[in-house]
């Protein structure tokens, strides 16, 4: 089960929408850092509104690839988690989640386009910031 | 333990950790526990499961139910007989892994349910856990 990741200009979109095995969510990580690389996305919005449980394991394949996507130049966003999730992960305890989190996709591209507007990092091309 | 055992899961593969909590949820909202009590144990069970699978390689996963009139009464038990946890006090830490874990799962499993048993030796672990609420 692939999770589809669509392009937007300079900001990549994915929506994951079914319950990801722990092989699906490493499969999809290994996916959206390689389409960043290949895309030089410059922001990747990640939307989970669909997962109704996100557990330990989940919570630090989005850290770990948040933070791989900074390593290459690329803000992470998510949108969507659902107030129970919330719940759950805060209760468990810890800073499970450790990123910029909105309610949904419009929001995750509006603080992206922000965000990287307030880089400017990228050779004076105004054309990349208007997507 | 009276009442019921509603559902009995083998745990051998990844497969079965979604297929878990997925059950897990579907019997917790059928008995009639709300949403955030639904996630705790669906997240509590997929916790437990990982464990399974990864410490023990494989193992089962039970569902019980002995609900009254006056209150629902969820138990899950979780069965192996991997290597067993030499240490569960240290096992419960915040932070204790001895597979490069975060060391997250125990101690965040404890604090989701109302009850957590575990019991371990070589050879054998059992972790129960326990959601009871009364009927609104
Ligand atoms: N079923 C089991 N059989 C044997 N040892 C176990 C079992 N479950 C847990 N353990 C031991 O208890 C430790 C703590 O488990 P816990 O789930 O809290 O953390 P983890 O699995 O190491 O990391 P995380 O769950 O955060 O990914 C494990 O590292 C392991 O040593
Ligand atoms: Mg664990």
């Amino acid at each position: 089960m692939k999770v589809p990741i669509i392009r937007l200009g300079k900001v990549l979109l994915v929506s994951i929408q079914v319950d990801l095995t722990d092989a699906a969510a490493l499969q999809f990580q290994e996916d959206l850092i390689n389409r960043i690389s290949e895309t030089e996305a410059l922001g990747v919005a990640i939307d989970i509104t669909s997962l109704d449980v996100v557990d330990s394991y989940m919570a630090r394949v989005i850290n770990d690839t948040a933070s791989m996507a900074r390593l290459l130049g690329a803000e992470v966003v998510i949108s969507g988690v659902q107030p129970f999730v919330a719940l759950a992960l805060v209760e468990m305890g810890r800073e499970l989640i450790n990123v910029d989190c909105v309610f949904n996709l419009e929001q995750a591209l509006k603080k992206l386009e922000v965000s990287i507007a307030a880089r400017g990092d990228r050779g004076g091309n105004r054309d990349t910031y208007e997507w | 333990m009276n009442g019921s055992i509603l559902q009995h899961l083998a745990v051998t593969t990844a497969t079965d950790i979604v297929r878990a909590r997925s059950v897990a949820r579907q019997e917790a909202a059928r008995i009639g526990f709300g949403l955030a009590d639904q996630t705790r144990l669906a997240t509590a069970v997929s916790e437990l499961a990982r464990n399974v699978l990864k410490y023990a390689t494989e193992g089962s996963c039970t569902i019980h139910e002995d609900s009254t009139p006056v209150e629902m009464r969820l138990h899950i038990t979780m069965e192996d007989h991997g290597p067993g946890i030499p240490d569960i006090t240290a096992a419960m830490k915040d932070g204790y892994s001895t597979g490069g874990g975060m060391g997250a799962g125990l101690p965040g499993t404890r604090r989701l349910v109302d009850k957590f048993e575990i019991e371990s030796s070589p050879g054998f672990t059992r972790v129960t856990i326990s959601m009871v609420r009364k009927r609104q």
